[in-house]
């Protein structure tokens, strides 16, 4: 354990002259024992590769190689048995498998299929050692092959409109956009679903602790993360389970990480019961130079694992949690559950920065899901090389781990460095210095040594000869059967639009309190205040706004906006237009604040793929999401697929949660949602239609969904854009906020308590006070203009053909939201209805605090984060590190 | 009146980030030759009457620990005798 201020002895003690070297050159050495068997070793191999049937002849050849080269290298030799047995070894080779082509493999279990497991016969001319099974049923797996994804996801790459700012695209850790000559931005958005429902607070952090680190290998430095998240019904028990300990997870991570979180969502819906969907965006900006490969390239080169050590933590995490649906068996099934250590990822974090500055890595990788299995392959695999890789130099946790284990881990907090021989030094220097472990395991291996394949030794005995290719690009790809599911015609028939509706002013004005207070439109304060909202100092704007905006160039005041969004019922209703929607909204969100939107991330959550049904709505709604991007003119830069989201038969609503970035050339011209001066006149662009199917309000007030969801005008949507960017840009907007779910009223009572200003409404001629009030039309922006510039904003919209209706004029602080001939609303009232409900459902947060009930603290997992953090665990492993501070502070415990 | 103990330790295969911190602050304090440091945490609970295990047991389980990442055990302290030295 004490691992760690060790290596920082070594590294910094010893000068840099004289004992560095040593160090890595002995661990150079090490690793390059291997790689000098390997030709000889897989001479035989190397010549039958493709052999199906494995003879006679190879299996003697293999054998008589192995003990021949060990003899010949001489150099470990501590068991110089000759094909040593199974008992003996304890652990399976190479040898063995090519000796025992019969034996039983639980191929199954590991959640195989025998189609698959013949083929990996197939590539490897054998069957595969238990640790070859074990990276191949792995990188198979739904989760990292995108098996039944890979065939629709394809249109995302054809239907791209080609885009100049496009550094890195689909295929990288994340996508990386251009911003500015000398900046880059990048930004993904990833789903930690299944690990947060079996533990919310663990499974949350390390969602986030997982996508910071993939913008990291882009050579990022990550500046924020957001959150979609999903729960069921809200007042159901599971809810209330799951919701403290993930909102606690991504907080807990993302506070002690330093990094704000400027938004999100928080939807309850009772299809995500079984499932919560827990999403994770972060963004990074880079210089435009330091733009990161993961590729392994340059034989030679040294493959240096760095950050924490390897344990057993979510081992067949991805194989049979991320895979495989809820069931009875999943309580047995539960492998060790990750647990992250923010601080461990932020010393990660600054020494991976330092290296990238210092120009020391030729690759880079996070480990993450599938781990150092999916890590070696896929570098190895980009770079086009093999690699060797000597197992016994990773360092463990626990020293019992066997070799599949130790290639599953999905230990956080660790990263994949191909670095030069003669950089290794100075990279394990920095690492030393942050106090970051790194060890160089293995070494790259020209394309033409043996085939570019990926061996692994384990005690001096060859576990794995692979090529890398196959278990990262070459898995198995199906096109699963798809069927319209035969309820949709029901479904679409059962229109919103017919259900009863209030007419009279005190039901409306009760149903805007209603609407107002419901779980889903309610305000999200309870959640966003565990977050860290404006840490690092570049937050420009964060929920409750519709976009996160950030400033990322202090001088020339160059920023971005974010928003990610989904409806998950309006997808149900049609997954297309669902999909378009969604990014519709996210557009709109961004565009509100005057930033122009350029490019897309997205985490498609859906149910079995396996189901006809659920396949025809996933290749519905990535159909629609690409054809989208292509009319907005705006790529998808990269995003991740989650299957598998049911529990039994029932699947959660096809969820495409989508992503989009936009820039500001000044964060100073942002446009916040909220009124701001009393005598503004107030607008509403866009038309309204009678459209009510899969609504809030139907939701809410008749628990119903079925018909047809808005109409969904991109072309409209982007003239609407362009509108609030030229009307940001020239100052005529005090406020803008996007139409979306709750419609008109909703975005009314949000606009006047973001700053207690009150407004006074005269609904237009035409559509019934009803429709317009909650109609949830695509679209659509309310905006406050500066008192003056009305007649120059109204032209504005008329001369880029966007409809665009006086509704009032906000009035004085801490008055009325008033509806001409309808009804008045205190502020105050609303407000009551408005940030009530949370803190009812979930209890008050300064209790939960202050007492530091011991419920939340240790049913969710919070224990590990929270605690840590209270007892100045923070403070004492940093000073720790950095030798500042006495190890009595770490000791004393807080509470 | 008899007092139960629980202790709350995380499970073995699970990560400790506390308990690391702790391992690496010690030779900084002149420890050295400690391999490892868990943490863990141990509750008291004082009944009234006769101790009741099956009731503390059920407080561990449901409220105490987080048997995903947690193990406990569960042990009758005599107060008496707790007190005395």
């Amino acid at each position: 354990m004490t691992t760690t201020p060790e290596t920082i002895v070594d590294g910094s003690d010893s000068g840099p002259a004289g004992e560095p070297p040593e160090t890595p050159e002995a661990k150079a050495t090490d690793a390059q024992a291997p790689e000098a068997q390997a030709p000889e070793a897989q001479a035989p191999e190397a010549q039958a590769p493709e052999a199906t049937d494995t003879t006679a002849e190879d299996v003697e050849e293999a054998e008589a190689a192995e003990p021949a080269e060990t003899e010949s290298t001489g150099e470990p030799a501590p068991a110089p048995a000759p094909a040593p047995t199974w008992k003996e070894v304890g652990f399976d080779t190479v040898a063995r498998a090519t000796g025992t082509p019969f034996e039983h493999q639980p191929f199954l279990e590991l959640g195989l299929q025998d189609d698959e497991h013949a083929k990996i016969e197939q590539i490897l001319g054998r069957r595969p050692t238990e640790s070859e099974l074990a990276m191949y049923s792995i990188m198979w797996s739904e989760h990292c092959s995108y098996k039944s994804s890979k065939l629709h996801l394809r249109q995302f790459g054809e239907k791209a409109p080609r885009s100049e700012r496009l550094l890195a695209g689909i295929g990288e850790n994340a996508g990386v956009v251009r911003v500015s000559d000398r900046l880059a931005v990048t930004f993904k958005v990833e789903s930690h679903n299944h690990p947060s429902f079996v533990e919310p607070y663990q499974g949350a952090a390390t969602g986030v602790g997982g996508i910071v680190r993939d913008i990291l290998a882009m050579g990022a430095r990550p500046i924020a993360v957001m959150d979609p998240l999903r729960f069921g019904a809200a007042d159901h028990e599971d809810t209330r389970r799951v919701l403290p300990g993930v909102i606690a997870g991504v907080g807990g991570y993302g506070n002690c990480l330093g990094l704000p979180n400027i938004g999100g969502e928080v939807v309850f819906d009772e299809c995500y019961r079984g499932n919560p969907l827990v999403n994770a965006l972060c963004v990074g900006v880079l210089p435009v130079g330091r733009l990161q490969s993961k590729a392994a390239t340059g034989p030679g080169n040294l493959v240096v694992l760095i950050g924490a050590k390897t344990g057993r933590d979510g081992i067949g995490g991805v194989s049979v949690l991320a895979s495989a649906t809820f069931d009875a068996e999943s309580e047995q099934r539960r492998p060790s559950v990750q647990v992250g250590d923010p601080f461990m990822e932020k010393l990660l974090i600054e020494a991976c920065l330092e290296i990238y500055d210092a120009g020391l890595v030729v690759g880079i990788q996070d480990l993450g899901g599938a781990g150092l299995t999916c890590a070696l392959a896929e570098t190895a695999a980009a770079g086009g090389t093999g690699m060797s890789v000597n197992l016994d130099l990773v360092p463990l946790r626990e020293a019992s781990m066997d070799p599949p284990e130790v290639l599953a881990s999905e230990s956080q907090e660790r990263m994949l460095l191909i670095v030069t021989p003669d950089n290794l030094p100075v990279v394990l220097s920095i690492c030393s210095r942050w106090g970051v472990l790194a060890t160089a395991i293995g070494e790259v291996v020209a394309p033409e040594v043996g085939g570019g394949r990926l061996r692994i030794w384990w005690r001096n005995e060859l576990i794995v000869d692979v090529p890398p290719g196959s278990l990262a690009d070459d898995g198995p790809v199906y096109a699963r059967p798809m069927r319209e599911p035969a309820d949709r015609i029901l479904l679409l028939a059962d229109r919103a639009e017919t259900l009863p509706q209030p007419s009279a002013a005190d039901e409306l004005r009760a149903t805007v309190l209603r609407m107002a207070a419901s779980p889903n439109l309610c305000d999200k304060t309870w959640v966003t205040e565990q977050y860290d909202r404006y840490v690092l100092g570049n937050t420009v704007l964060a929920q409750p706004e519709d976009a996160g905006v950030l400033r990322i160039d202090e001088r020339s005041g160059l920023g971005v906006a974010l928003s990610v969004d989904g409806n998950g019922r309006f997808a149900r209703l049609d997954p297309y237009t669902g999909a378009k929607l969604a990014l519709a909204e996210a557009y709109r969100n961004v565009a509100v604040t005057g930033a122009i939107p350029v490019a897309v991330t997205n985490c498609l959550n859906f149910g079995s793929p396996e189901d006809p049904g659920v396949m025809w709505q996933f290749a519905e709604a990535v159909r629609g999401l690409a054809d989208g991007c292509q009319e907005l003119g705006i790529p998808v830069t990269g995003g991740n697929v989650s299957f598998y989201n049911q529990t039994g038969t029932m699947a959660i609503h096809p969820t495409p949660v989508v992503g989009v970035l936009g820039l500001l050339a000044n964060v100073a011209a942002r446009v916040p949602m909220g009124f701001a001066n009393a005598g503004d006149p107030i607008f509403i662009l866009g038309e309204t239609r009678d459209e009510l199917s899969g609504s809030e309000w139907a939701h809410v007030t008749h628990g119903h969904l079925g018909g047809t969801p808005p109409t969904v005008d991109l072309a409209a949507e982007q003239r609407l854009a362009g509108v609030l960017a030229e009307a940001a840009r020239v100052g005529h907007l005090a406020a803008a906020h996007d139409l979306s779910d709750g419609g008109l009223a909703q975005a009314l009572v949000e606009a006047c308590l973001r700053r207690g200003f009150g407004a006074q409404i005269t609904l237009p001629d035409g559509l019934p006070p009803f429709v317009q009030l909650f109609s949830e039309s695509a679209a659509r922006v309310l905006v406050s203009v500066s008192r003056g510039q009305e007649a120059a904003f109204a032209a504005l919209a008329a001369e880029r053909g966007v409809p665009c209706a006086a509704l009032g004029a906000v009035r004085a602080p801490s008055s009325v939201l008033a509806v001409e001939g309808l009804f008045d609303i205190p502020l105050d009232e609303l407000r009551e209805a408005h940030t009530g409900t949370l803190p009812a459902l979930f209890g008050e947060l300064a209790s939960r605090t202050g007492e530091q009930s011991g419920e939340l603290a240790s049913r969710t997992g919070e224990q590990s984060g929270e605690l840590a953090s209270r007892t100045g665990e923070q403070s004492g492993e940093l000073a720790s590190r950095t030798g500042e501070l006495s190890g009595e502070l770490a000791t004393e415990p807080g509470s | 009146m008899a007092r139960v103990v629980v202790d709350v330790m995380l499970k073995p295969e699970i990560l400790d980030p506390q308990g690391q911190a702790v391992a690496n602050a010690l030779p900084r304090v002149g420890v050295t030759g400690v391999a490892s440091v868990r943490i863990g945490k141990r509750i008291e609970i004082e009944f009234s009457g006769e101790p009741d295990l099956e009731q503390a047991r059920l407080v561990a389980d449901k409220l105490l620990a987080n048997p995903v990442i947690e193990d406990f055990t569960i042990r009758v302290e005599e107060t008496a005798k707790a007190a005395a030295p």
